[in-house]
């Protein structure tokens, strides 16, 4: 176990010990114990930044279970180090709001702050992890985490639909993405990514390369709330506000984006892989935007809006991956620049989403309401919260001079770069992504236009607050302030993350790609200019400006008024057919009738053996050592034929258990004939008492009933116990012929000789029962005891339940 | 000479058997079925000594004598049913 080993379990160490700090320091408020880790983590991790940046990567290994390949490998790279930074750092200042916006008396602290840290140890664990088990270990610690920070306020009705439905979409995706990992490993053998990653020539010509690259992005789609699964993050948003802001727009659903990115030199290259994640992300992108735009609710539309953004991110991980195509060369600088967009993007979106869920929050906590309708007016009186609200939306909308502005422009650029792909028919589609980027950068810009002028401006209401309104406490504010403060700085400045964060991180997603020594040039520099990313900008600001200004025209339309997205529906209607689907199928075979039950039993039997039978073509007949019939035992034999097809006919029980009784004492008068007189004796003491048993009872039954049932019913039952007798009795003859065939010697010999001279008995049958095997002896009696207990029980408890026996 | 007859008479009880079922089985009253399954008991007494004899053995008479008992008690048992409607009567039913 080194240091980082122990950075990525501490929050899971720190989680043990919140619940004592709550209940034995109750005047402090739990978050502030809290506070420490994830600042002193994300300071650690800063100590990483030199090693990365001069392309080194750091590996430490501890066994978990070594025998089956599961070690808990901790590495750090460009890219865990990037997600590990905005893990902590965020988490720190998420917090510090937390603490603030938590009341020390109404909330259960530790069960929030046990919950949020499971989730940053977790998150840690997913990025810093090398071992693919480990990986999902982790992942699905997230998914546990959250959905119980959704359900933070468990008495709502709407936090638990929410938490079980991400819980639902995100463990299907997880669980897929288990088998994609394991399809991994057959292919190479190894569950480390590394390993896999310097073997891929076995992933990509394997058979089974299509479906773990489908299986894993299951699992990276459903986690990062990419179309059609996105369904899940805007009813996340029932969580308390520092939870969405840390969770639902920072790391968690940015674990599907780090899946796609680290595994990106596996699959990348294919054109499935580029076409998937490239069509994915552009639809997500489109359809966040779009229902983003019709939302009313501060915090729904900052759901379909980072939805949107990770569609952004993912679309530009696929256009990017076609980097990895062998055929490329020299055009290379074409396509990094994709990945150098999404790389920056996700930064940056973290950055300001994570401020404007803050001043979500905010605004929600000192005016009591987050709806736009209502809302109005906020600018003078929560001047802080509005410049960083201006501030980050601004970037969101990409606008200059904030961050958001540089990445949507390498965004335009990435998209219309790939038009010039000459590879994956791209001369052909291409030109779909710029257009519906364009598309949607103008909706994007739309609906930030929406929040901040409906929030901020026009006039205030009092009469619509139920609440004095005023600006926020200070510390409150101090995390918006930091986030909104790295918005401008990263905008300013871009160059400082270049070539610290961002170059280790492009560097890991293409490896391979770079001769030892050289870097990627990572062109935020390059920003001044006229190019098409440019003009596509100003064509999104006016049009954009336009159609904000159109809002009275086309808000009264059925499509802003419609704020559900119409694939929930198709959602609750599967669950609900999946609950009354199952339930009809049970419904129709668990009739709770023994008898159809015993259909199911004989039927089954006969197909699976009759199957059997006939893919081993094992019916035999030999008649050639068998021994001759008398006349007399054909008529025993038709005797009890007969008295065992007429008791089908007998109506009346009484005759019933007579005739039932005479094939008792005929099958005893068999056993004298085959010479065995021990069984014939057994037989027909045991066939008496079962007589005198059935008279015993017989007082209580009812008289047979008159047969009412179909004569369908009959016919399936006549065929089954026709085929039954039918099926048996030929494996009885077959197994007889078989075993001539097979003409192995009979145990019996052995006990013919030994009975007398090891157990000194002449009764062989009573020899083998109590000597050669009397352990069998032993437990039948056993048996005997217990059925003669079971009576006495059921016989004496059956009234009053009391314990008189 | 004695095998062939004790064969015969073999033949011949296993036809009382068959006949005294059809009686079982059509038989109008309870009292009739009993009486077939006495007598198919005693008759099976029969057949079971002759083929001890067949076989010429005498593990088989143990069974005779069990048998014996046994048909005795189950006739029984279906006639007290008859009577009274229950086998073992409790000293508090009286």
């Amino acid at each position: 176990m080194t240091v980082l080993h122990w950075a990525t379990i501490a929050p899971f160490l720190l989680a043990i010990l919140i619940p004592f700090f709550y209940k034995y320091a109750r005047r402090i408020h739990t978050g502030w114990f809290v506070l420490i880790l994830p600042l002193v983590l994300f300071i650690y991790f800063l100590s990483y930044i030199p090693v990365t940046s001069s392309g080194d990567t750091i590996m430490n290994s501890v066994p978990w279970v070594p025998s089956l390949g599961i070690y808990f490998d901790v590495y750090v790279d460009g890219l865990s180090l990037l997600f590990a930074l905005l893990i902590t750092g965020i988490g720190t200042l998420v917090v510090l709001y937390s603490i603030y916006y938590l009341s020390k008396k109404n909330e259960r602290l530790n069960n929030f702050y046990v919950y949020l840290l499971m989730f940053m140890g977790a998150m840690l664990g997913v990025v810093l992890s090398d071992n693919l088990i480990v990986l999902y270990v982790f992942w699905e610690v997230t998914s546990i985490s959250s959905s119980l920070l959704i359900s933070y306020w468990f008495h709502r009705e709407k936090s638990t639909n929410g938490a079980q439905k991400s819980m639902f979409i995100t463990v299907f995706g997880g669980l897929s993405m288990l088998g994609g990992f394991s399809l991994l490993y057959v292919m190479t053998d190894t569950f480390s990514i590394r390993e896999i990653i310097a073997n891929v020539d076995l992933v990509t010509t394997s058979s089974l390369f299509l479906p773990a690259m489908i299986l894993i992005l299951l699992g990276a789609f459903t986690k990062s709330a990419q179309f059609p699964f996105h369904i899940w993050l805007p009813d996340a948003m029932e969580a308390p506000t520092p939870v969405s802001a840390y969770l639902h727009s920072a790391t968690m659903v940015k674990a599907g984006i780090y899946l796609v990115a680290r595994l990106t030199p596996v699959f990348g290259g294919s054109a499935e892989w580029f076409w998937i994640i490239s069509l994915v992300g552009i639809t997500t992108l489109v359809w966040g935007a779009i229902s983003a735009v019709r939302q009313k609710d501060l915090k729904s539309i900052l759901a379909f809006s980072t939805v949107s953004q990770l569609g952004l991110i993912m679309t530009l991980l696929g256009l990017g991956s076609a980097s990895l195509y062998f055929d490329v060369g020299a055009e290379d600088t074409l396509y990094t620049t994709a990945i150098l967009a999404a790389v920056f993007h996700l930064i940056n979106h973290a950055t300001f989403k994570g401020s404007l869920f803050m001043t979500a929050g905010i605004i929600d906590h000192e005016t009591g309401t987050r709806d736009i309708r209502k809302l109005g007016g906020l600018m003078t009186i929560m001047p802080i919260t509005f410049t960083i609200s201006l501030i980050g939306l601004a970037s969101m909308a990409g606008l200059p001079p904030f961050n958001g502005f540089l990445s949507k422009e390498m965004f335009f650029e990435g998209t219309v770069n790939a038009t010039q792909f000459g590879i994956f028919n791209m001369e052909t589609w291409g030109m779909l992504f710029p257009v519906l980027a364009w598309v949607a950068s103008v909706l994007t810009f739309v609906y930030c236009a929406i929040m901040f002028f409906k929030t901020f401006t026009g006039k205030f209401k009092p009469e619509n607050y139920d609440v004095h309104v005023h600006e926020a406490p200070f510390g409150m504010l101090i995390s918006p302030i930091v986030l909104g403060s790295l918005v401008v700085i990263f905008g300013l400045f871009p160059n400082l993350l270049a070539y610290s964060l961002i170059e280790p991180a492009m560097a890991s997603i293409l490896p391979n790609l770079l001769e030892p020594g050289q870097q990627f040039d990572v062109g935020i520099s390059h920003w001044h200019g006229v190019n098409t990313a440019l003009l596509m900008t100003i064509g999104v600001i006016v049009v954009g400006i336009v159609i904000y200004l159109m809002m009275k025209k086309w808000s009264k339309l059925p499509f802003y008024l419609k704020e559900r997205d119409p694939l929930n529906r198709l959602y609750d209607n599967g669950v609900s057919g999946l609950i009354s689907g199952s339930q009809a199928v049970t419904r129709a075979q668990m009739t709770g009738s023994l008898r159809d039950y015993f259909v199911y039993m004989c039927g089954f039997s006969i197909l699976l053996l009759g199957y059997t039978m006939y893919r081993y073509d094992a019916f035999a007949i030999d008649t050639a050592s068998t021994s001759s019939i008398s006349p007399f035992m054909w008529i025993v034999a038709l005797v009890f034929i007969g008295a065992t097809i007429s008791i089908a006919f007998v109506n009346h029980r009484i005759t019933a258990v007579i005739v039932i009784g005479i094939i008792g004492f005929l099958l005893a008068l068999l056993f004298v004939i085959f010479r065995a007189p021990d069984l014939a004796l057994t037989q027909l003491l045991v066939e008496t008492v079962t007589v005198v048993l059935f008279m015993l009872v017989f007082y209580h039954l009812p008289d047979l009933q008159r047969r009412t049932a179909k004569l369908r019913f009959n016919i399936l039952n006549l065929i089954i116990s026709l085929g039954v007798g039918s099926l048996f009795t030929a494996i009885a003859v077959s197994s007889f012929a078989l075993g001539q065939d097979a003409n192995f010697e009979s145990i019996s010999e052995f006990f013919i000789e030994n009975s007398k001279e090891l157990a000194g008995g002449y009764n062989m049958v009573n020899v083998i029962l109590v000597d050669f095997r009397g352990l069998d002896t032993l437990l039948e009696v056993l048996v005997l005891g217990i059925a003669a207990l079971g009576v006495v029980t059921l016989i004496k408890l059956r009234f009053t339940g009391r314990e008189d026996v | 000479m004695i095998e062939l007859m004790l064969v015969t008479s073999l033949v011949l009880f296993g036809l009382t058997i068959a006949i005294t079922l059809i009686r079982i089985i059509l038989g109008p009253s309870l009292a009739d079925r009993i009486f077939g399954l006495d007598m198919i008991g005693i008759t099976l007494i029969s057949v079971i000594a002759i083929v001890s004899i067949l076989l010429n053995t005498n593990v088989f008479l143990d069974v005779i004598l069990i048998f014996g008992i046994l048909a005795f008690i189950s006739t029984i048992a279906f006639g007290k049913y008859m009577e009274r409607g229950v086998i073992i009567e409790r000293k508090r039913d009286s």
